[in-house]
């Protein structure tokens, strides 16, 4: 069998393009998930429209923009500029101070701010909202306190479990190892194995006195090993670039990602059993695996929110409960007490798509 | 012009001689549209919250009858003590737990000040940062709410009132959002994969040479490839336009003209990046594997899913070379903002000028021999 491993590698190791898929693209997008992609809103631009200009708008303005949620784009100079500011793009938000506000909060206890919205990505128009509203409405109670008696005011202490300062990796890091394993077990297996019945070395293999067992244990251990090193590549940068912790168990993690591994291996033999070219294999395990595992495992949307036909066909994928399982231990810190039913999906799963391609295997062996 | 013609020709037959590349061109990225567009949002509905109320007074409840009432929360019940409350966040059963401590209520009358807690799971740290938001706005309504009670006197209002329009997307509805974005991820996919690995199937199979025989110029012949693909492209774009339209509602709010104009002029763009690409390899796994590789880079910086101004300055400008960038956020002005050509024509030039280069080093790129 030593030998057949040692084919592979050579396979592998041979093709720097395949070299870049396999260490590249995971580096790539654990570091731009890590250093660029947030989902955070700071930096927003804002336009205001001041129509008072006086120490309380002023000072409004100033509380507003001593944040980093917001920068100051421009004052606009008449309610006709507000279409074009967020036309251009960059405006989010204009806030609109009404006429002789100092004076009327003054004299009739009472002054009107508008607050629009580029509404086109709701998020962004409500944090930026809550944002806003909440600043004024301190800035409101304070002057409040100063002229009458001590209001009543709850004061709320927030605490964000798992992940204080609300870092995205946190998030995406355990999406990245799924959909790593994945393409690495799975696309890389078929397509590897579909090569050889392309070019027609697979007879040759078959021809000769090898078991197909071994033939095929051959063909995924480099896999095996090389998802294993992916996945250490990744845990080492979460953990001493980006500060993400393991609080549970390393070992436990490592064995749940062997489940896994192994679970993606069968899938991609049962892939490369159907299929006949290498573009086919490439197509099926792009389409049929990869998008849905993106979309569908949580990874990025959270999976509460759909419609209830997407969310049915997301409890059958085996990601999804394997990115539930990584949180849990890498983040909650808990033991297979909290996730043996997660676990045991992936490994009937496994089991499920091992025999379904030993079945098709020795089919194709008898024509 | 008569070459032109025949391999353009020669192309569509090509095409339309593959069945199994058919529904990928046209059934695949519909099911994509409709599906993605529904999975892609990020709207925070359906917060489980569940309270550890020691105070057990009216207030308490009061307050936290304002979060059942909610559309936003779904009451999971009260616990115990803090310890049993974690366990179910920790079993991942609740996402949120407000904590009343015992005298409240009575703190609150006689001191006049009263804390409670707010505990978040922030796996998710941007859903966390939203379930935080409304859980605040939802008791500093109720905060004033008995302010005004308890002092009708002095506070018969809050001295600054404030209106919130939401423009553009009054409903705040995420779909109308996400549709024009993915409608551009959808095409560019097409183009990219139809494009990049053309050239290199030729050479894979061997029929560029009868190609290169042939008396066609090297213009002639990357403009034979590429007349089809932007032809398909096109119709794909277009009928994921109407999509939208009947589909999920969605009107043009810019010039229709003006949108397929600019997505003219973005697949010629796009259909230059596959083909330098299929120039540049040699098999089609290699094109498969680069095309990926960009694609996915493109995609995640491109401000599909995660804003643009929130990375950092260095990401912002790496973006300069970002086809996706440009389009999608030109494509969201057009389609939802009614931005004009003024408007986006720096993008515009700068997208323009990118499509020449491409096409001209695809050009270069492409030698008459093997």
């Amino acid at each position: 069998m030593w030998p057949f491993i040692k084919k592979e590698f050579y396979h592998i190791f041979r093709d720097p393009r395949t070299l870049i898929i396999l260490f590249g693209l995971p580096l790539i997008q654990v570091l731009l998930f890590g250093f660029a992609i947030t989902n955070d809103i700071t930096n927003a631009h804002i336009a205001v429209l001041d129509h008072s200009h006086d120490v309380v708008t002023r000072q409004i303005t100033r509380k507003l923009m001593s944040s980093h949620y917001f920068i100051l784009d421009s004052y606009l100079k008449s309610r006709n500029e507000i279409h074009n500011a967020f036309k251009k793009g960059d405006v989010k938000e204009v806030i609109v101070f009404e006429k002789n506000f100092a004076q009327k909060l003054e004299k009739e206890g009472q002054a009107h701010v508008q607050i629009i919205l580029d509404a086109t990505e709701p998020n962004t128009a409500n944090i930026l909202n809550a944002y806003t509203s909440g600043v004024i409405n301190t800035y409101a109670l304070q002057r409040m306190k100063q002229s009458v008696a001590v209001p009543l005011s709850i004061a709320v202490q927030t605490k964000m479990l798992y992940n204080p300062q609300l870092k995205s990796v946190y998030m995406f890091v355990p999406g990245v190892i799924t959909i790593l394993l994945m393409l690495v077990s799975t696309m890389l297996t078929s397509i590897s194995i579909t090569r050889e019945k392309e070019l027609g070395t697979m007879e040759a293999l078959l021809a000769s006195p090898v078991k197909p067992i071994s033939l095929i244990v051959g063909k995924v251990v480099p896999f095996v090993i090389l998802s294993f090193i992916n996945l250490i590549i990744i845990l080492v940068l979460s953990v001493f670039v980006f500060g993400m912790p393991i609080r549970g168990s390393i070992s436990l993690l490592l064995l749940e990602s062997l489940l896994f591994i192994v679970m993606s291996l069968a899938l991609g033999i049962l892939i490369s059993t159907v299929s006949k070219t290498q573009q086919q294999a490439m197509m099926l395990s792009m389409f049929a695996l990869l998008l849905p595992t993106i979309l569908l495992s949580g990874f990025i949307f959270p999976v509460e929110n759909m419609p209830d036909i997407l969310r049915y066909m997301s409890d059958i994928m085996p990601s999804r409960w394997f990115i539930i399982i990584i949180k849990s231990i890498m983040l909650k810190g808990v033991g297979i007490a909290y996730f043996w039913k997660e676990t045991l999906i992936i490994l009937f799963a496994g089991i499920f798509f091992v025999v379904l391609s030993v079945k098709k295997f020795s089919i194709r062996l008898d024509d | 012009m008569r070459k032109l013609i025949y391999i353009i020709q020669k192309e569509f037959i090509q095409i339309f001689r593959d069945k199994s590349m058919l529904p990928i061109i046209f059934i695949v990225p519909v099911f994509q549209l409709l599906i993605l567009s529904y999975t892609a949002t990020f709207e925070i509905k359906n917060i489980r919250f569940i309270a550890v109320d020691q105070d057990h007074s009216a207030l308490s409840r009061k307050l936290l009858d304002k979060f059942s009432g909610s559309v936003f929360f779904t009451d999971k019940g009260r616990v115990a003590d803090y310890a049993a409350a974690e366990e179910l966040i920790r079993r991942g059963d609740a996402d949120q737990l407000i904590m009343i401590e015992p005298g409240f209520e009575k703190k609150l009358t006689k001191e006049h000040f009263a804390q409670i807690q707010l505990i978040t799971d922030a796996i998710n740290g941007s859903a966390a940062s939203l379930m935080s938001a409304y859980a605040l706005s939802i008791i500093n309504d109720f905060n004033q709410e008995i302010i005004v009670k308890q002092f009708p006197l002095q506070f018969s209002e809050i001295p600054i009132r404030m209106r919130s329009s939401f423009w553009y997307n009054p409903g705040l509805n995420y779909i109308t959002f996400m549709v024009p974005g993915i409608l551009v991820l959808l095409v560019t996919i097409i183009a990219m994969f139809l494009s990049s690995m053309n050239i290199v199937k030729e050479k894979e199979i061997g029929t560029i040479e009868q190609i290169n025989v042939t008396p066609i110029s090297k213009p002639e012949f990357i403009a034979g490839k590429l007349i089809p693909f932007w032809i398909i492209a096109m119709a794909d774009f277009i009928f994921g336009l109407l999509l939208a339209r009947f589909v999920f509602g969605i009107i043009i709010v810019g010039s229709p003209l003006l949108l397929l104009f600019v997505t003219s002029v973005y697949l010629v763009l796009v259909l230059g990046i596959g083909l330098l690409v299929s120039t540049l390899t040699n098999t089609m796994q290699q094109a498969m594997f680069i095309s990926w590789f960009f694609l996915v880079v493109f995609i995640l910086m491109s401000g599909l899913f995660t804003p643009i101004e929130s990375m950092p300055l260095w990401a912002q400008q790496l973006n300069t070379i970002n086809p996706l960038a440009y389009f999608i956020r030109i494509n969201r002005m057009i389609m939802l903002k009614g931005s004009g050509f003024s408007d986006f024509q720096h993008d515009f030039y700068a997208m323009a000028v990118y499509a020449v280069l491409m096409l001209s080093l695809a050009t270069l790129r492409y030698r008459k021999r093997a």
